[in-house]
């Protein structure tokens, strides 16, 4: 009965693990709708020239660009590592 | 006033051409005066699901490079009323479709037909873009699996910003979700993503479910869109699609598994 419990579970968690997935991928894709096509690019060598001082993952940098009434704020947040 | 409809997804072989072709002819099935256009430069099939392709002499290309008129490519459908279809060129040369181009058309073609159905190719590529640039509305084909739905999320960004409508700051391009191949019997046991759960995440409206089936198979073997099996479970899905596309309120069909009557399970042979 147990098992047939576990083996039942199992099953049906394959559509709710897509489900998850693919939530976070798409806020993520989101997150970048509006953003200007160079974004991809500025969050690369940013990160380059961080690195040329400080040894950083690639997730610890977090880059976002907002706009407001009239200006627009380009976010960066980088979580050094503790020395 | 004409309502130009692009047929969309990205992600390839999620039923596109078939919902275009059967979209289409439910369209004209209902009196509506309709035109469906092929957008696949180089790779054209929507001749093939709608069962002219032996008739094809001119194609998209042609009327926009001036080597024919609109109405000497334009086909018209054998079984509709109503109906015409505008073929794909096989030519491998991407560049042939220009803005101003099919812009020109579809103008030309506005003056005589109540909908232009727009049938993209896969992916995002020029081909994508330009027959999403000047629609009115979207219908995103969607089927019940992640990279589907990943692919049309991306569409729906585009259809956001690519468009003519995005652009130039009009009311945005309406969306409508099209869910194909759904398997009521793989949702109930956990194994497919449910109705809601694609909803939820791409957060459009529902036009239509369309069931997983034999059905449709069979009518592209023949070259006759689906909706024209009026018995089986698609075309009758596809004909409340296009109910819904015309402003009626449909109650959902097709989306819970069907129970068989008893003398189904004995005699009814396979599922339609």
């Amino acid at each position: 009965m147990k098992l047939l419990e576990f083996l039942k579970r199992e099953r049906k968690k394959s559509a709710s693990v897509a489900k998850e997935r693919l939530q976070i991928i798409v806020a993520h894709q989101r997150g970048q709708r509006g953003q200007p096509d160079y974004m991809p690019l500025l969050e690369r060598e940013l990160l380059e020239v961080i690195r040329r001082y400080v040894q950083v993952d690639d997730d610890a940098i977090q880059i976002s660009l907002d706009s407001e009434d009239n200006c627009s704020v380009l976010e960066l947040n980088v979580t050094l590592p503790k020395s | 006033m004409a309502k130009i409809i692009v047929v969309t997804s990205g992600k390839g072989g999620v039923g596109k051409t078939t919902s275009a072709a059967a979209i289409s002819t439910g369209l004209a099935l209902r009196g509506k005066k309709t035109v469906v256009i092929d957008f696949d430069v180089g790779l054209r099939n929507l001749d093939l699901i709608m069962g002219c392709e032996r008739r094809v002499v001119y194609d998209l290309v042609n009327v926009i490079q001036g080597e024919a008129g609109l109405n000497q490519a334009l086909i018209r459908d054998k079984r509709v009323e109503n109906l015409f279809i505008l073929p794909a060129s096989q030519t491998r040369d991407k560049d042939a479709l220009t803005q101003e181009g099919v812009e020109r058309i579809l103008e030309q073609l506005k003056q005589d037909f109540d909908f232009i159905m727009c049938d993209s190719p896969a992916g995002i590529e020029r081909g994508a873009q330009l027959a999403m640039y000047f629609a009115d509305e979207a219908i995103v084909v969607t089927n019940p699996e992640v990279s589907s739905v990943r692919d049309s999320d991306r569409i729906l960004g585009l259809l956001g910003s690519k468009t003519r409508r995005a652009e130039q700051s009009l009311d945005p391009v309406k969306e409508h979700l099209l869910i194909t191949r759904y398997n009521p019997s793989r949702v109930t046991s956990g194994d497919m993503l449910t109705l809601d759960d694609i909803r939820e995440i791409l957060s459009i409206d529902l036009l239509g479910l369309i069931p997983e089936s034999e059905a449709v198979l069979r009518a592209s073997n023949q070259g006759v869109p689906v909706t024209h099996d009026a018995a089986s479970d698609a075309g009758q899905a596809y004909t409340d699609t296009v109910s819904r596309l015309l402003g009626e309120d449909m109650p959902l069909r097709f989306h819970e598994v069907q129970r068989k009557g008893l003398l189904n399970r004995m005699f009814g042979g396979s599922r339609r």
